[in-house]
């Protein structure tokens, strides 16, 4: 028996970690695997009250967010190769072109 | 203390330590390799959930998948190691901060929902394929396709972006 | 689950382990006497009767290697490398059934480990987890060869899970399950290679390009990459990665034949159902003879062509696989498929023959 709030609380845990992964980090890369792990977070709290609400609407829902996850990753990893093929670098600093 | 409890307790230090270990991880193959980690052990949950066809989708799709890209393009451009920039000195402690706010704006938020429920060893065939199938293309069948579109869309996207131009230049 | 059940589990996994490593060491036995046949030679016949100790002394000879761990290598990963190989060689089986259930020390005793309703999705994730391992040897080497091997491999497994997957739909439509004791039960009539000829090729190909076996090993081409990803691995490590290749050869050999095959039926199992762990034997001895028939008669191939071949033919066909098997499950007629999966095929081995022919001319 576990209190579905502790699953939340973890999930919350979990998106802590990758919004910081995201403000902290510069490697585009990692960026975007904390962008996963939000993701992630989100899914697991999804799963976490189909469970206890036993409504499976919720595990649907996880479904169809992995499936948009795919998409994601296959155009954002497409992105930082055109990206490091012009500026040599994923380094999210030096992609300021735009900047005034 | 039960035994899911416990098993709880000790997959939640799993995950949280991964992710804390993507987080911090000099070497980006390294945070990858603790995210594929962090899924695998959020598989685990899932589980322990009941929803089994979830939880093999998540290991598929997400660790057979979408980390392997990642690893086949850390190492396709080189990128293990970038050095420290400069350029934003103060992002780090604001960061450190506002992740902070969050983590108790998020805790804060659910011990004044009240969210109560306990989560009971699942029903044997509550989160079985023909379940799941059954009101994937019923229910949500639009949302469905309109995924499969996404997927394409992605698919063209991912090639447009990378193609090299015949002739040389690019 | 009480405690009975609980040794069950464990000593029917330990026997599936004992049973996989042991194949794994005969098998490769078997395949150096086979390919010596085909090549008008002997094999190895000197240790012990017709060189059936062979094996043992491979394996003594490898423990007693040196082990190497190159300097500039990333030491955990590298070490941690062929067992992530291992894994996934040995998990796949635990869902595979090798016989209906016998009855054994007055108890009913079912000979399959873990008969979950979402088996054929188990097989899929475990062999997509399985690329980590070259992956990883390839990167953590810290060697260029092993690089290109790896991402070769990456790049060749990703893009030939695909076809796998979808053929693996066929199968779950016809059989109208995803567990695979009811897939082999939906067999009882008639096989499903019968129903679907061209989609047990198209699983055969996708899993040869799974297990970098030839005509597609391109992550360890010799001529090319000097062995490719494990190039740097010596001693006991680099058996794990050989013994990984072997086990997975028995393991997928096993999961075609319980998918397409029938799996453990043949004539007089329901009365003595001591014949289907046989009737499985003799299966994936067969069809590791096909495995090692092919590595004996083609040539490896270019690696455009293969990705190539994967993404232009063997997607689409394995697409048009699932469409027609639907089709022909919603229409009630099951003489249909096999019928328009030929049709499909021959015209996708039309597009092979013309695509070569265009680049003959070309040149």
């Amino acid at each position: 028996m576990v209190p579905v709030t502790y699953y939340v609380a973890l999930s919350a845990v979990l998106f802590t970690i990758g919004a910081l992964g995201v403000l902290i980090r510069r490697n585009a890369l990692i960026i975007f695997m904390s962008i996963e792990l939000m993701l992630n977070a989100a899914n697991l709290a999804f799963v976490a009250f189909a469970s206890v609400n036993g409504i499976l609407d919720g595990q649907i829902f996880v479904f169809f967010i992995m499936t948009v996850a795919a998409a994601e990753v296959a155009v954002g990893l497409a992105l930082i190769v055109a990206i490091f093929r012009t500026k040599k670098s994923i380094d999210v600093d030096q992609i300021n072109m735009l900047k005034g | 203390m039960t035994i899911n409890l416990f098993l709880f307790l000790v997959l939640a230090v799993v995950v949280v330590a991964t992710a804390l270990g993507m987080l911090f991880s000099k070497n980006a193959v390294y945070s990858a390799l603790f995210l594929v980690l962090n899924f695998s052990t959020v598989a685990v949950f899932y589980l322990l959930l009941g929803a089994p066809f979830i939880a093999l989708t998540q290991v598929t799709v997400y660790a057979g998948a979408i980390m392997v890209l990642f690893l086949f393009v850390i190492m396709l451009l080189g990128t293990e190691e970038l050095e420290e920039s400069k350029v934003l000195p103060w992002q780090k402690p604001t960061a450190l901060f506002l992740a902070f706010v969050l983590l108790v704006e998020g805790i804060y938020l659910m011990v004044m929902q009240k969210t109560t429920g306990l989560i009971t060893t699942p029903v044997a065939d509550a989160g079985s394929p023909e379940v799941i199938g059954n009101m994937l293309f019923n229910k949500y069948l639009l949302p469905f396709e309109a995924t499969s579109i996404l997927l394409l869309v992605a698919m063209v996207g991912a090639i447009v972006l990378t193609l090299k131009k015949k002739g040389g230049q690019n | 689950m009480d405690s009975a059940m609980f040794w069950e589990a464990v000593i029917k996994s330990l026997v599936l382990i004992l049973a996989l490593l042991t194949g794994f060491a005969y098998l490769t036995y078997y395949e150096r006497r086979v390919l010596a046949r085909f090549q008008s030679r002997l094999g190895p016949d000197r240790a012990g009767p017709e060189g059936l100790l062979q094996p043992v002394a491979d394996a003594v000879k490898l423990i007693f290697n040196e082990e190497v761990i190159p300097a500039q290598a990333y030491k955990a990963v590298f070490i941690l490398a062929p067992i992530i190989t291992m894994v996934p060689a040995l998990a796949i089986v635990a869902v595979i059934p090798w016989g209906d259930s016998v009855v054994m020390f007055g108890r009913e005793i079912s000979l399959t480990i873990a008969d979950v309703n979402v088996g054929a999705l188990y097989i899929m994730s475990v062999a997509s987890i399985a690329v980590y391992g070259v992956v990883l040897a390839g990167w953590s080497s810290n060697n260029k060869y092993a690089m290109m091997g790896g991402l070769r491999s990456t790049a060749q497994m990703i893009s030939y899970e695909l076809a796998l997957g979808l053929s693996f739909v066929a199968v779950v439509l016809l059989a109208n399950s995803m567990q695979i004791s009811q897939m082999i039960e939906a067999q009882k009539g008639i096989w499903f290679f019968f129903i679907q000829p061209v989609g047990t090729i198209v699983f055969m190909i996708a899993t040869l390009a799974e297990l970098n076996r030839a005509p597609f090993d391109m992550p360890e081409a010799e001529q090319e990459l000097s062995s490719g990803f494990n190039i740097e691995y010596s001693g006991m490590k680099f058996a794990l990665f050989y013994m990984a290749e072997y086990t997975k050869m028995v393991s997928i050999s096993s999961i075609v034949a319980t998918l397409f095959f029938g799996g453990y039926l043949g004539p007089g199992v329901e009365r003595f159902p001591w014949l289907g762990p046989l009737y499985l034997f003799i299966k994936i001895l067969i069809l590791l003879f096909g495995m090692i028939w092919i590595r004996a008669s083609w040539p490896r191939i270019r690696y455009d062509r293969l990705m190539a071949f994967g993404w232009k033919i063997l997607l689409p066909l394995a697409l048009a696989i699932v469409f027609i098997t639907a089709l022909g499950i919603l229409l009630n007629m099951l003489w249909l498929i096999p019928i328009l999966s030929l049709g499909a095929g021959a015209v996708a081995v039309q597009a092979i023959n013309l695509s070569l022919r265009r680049k003959a001319y070309a040149r």
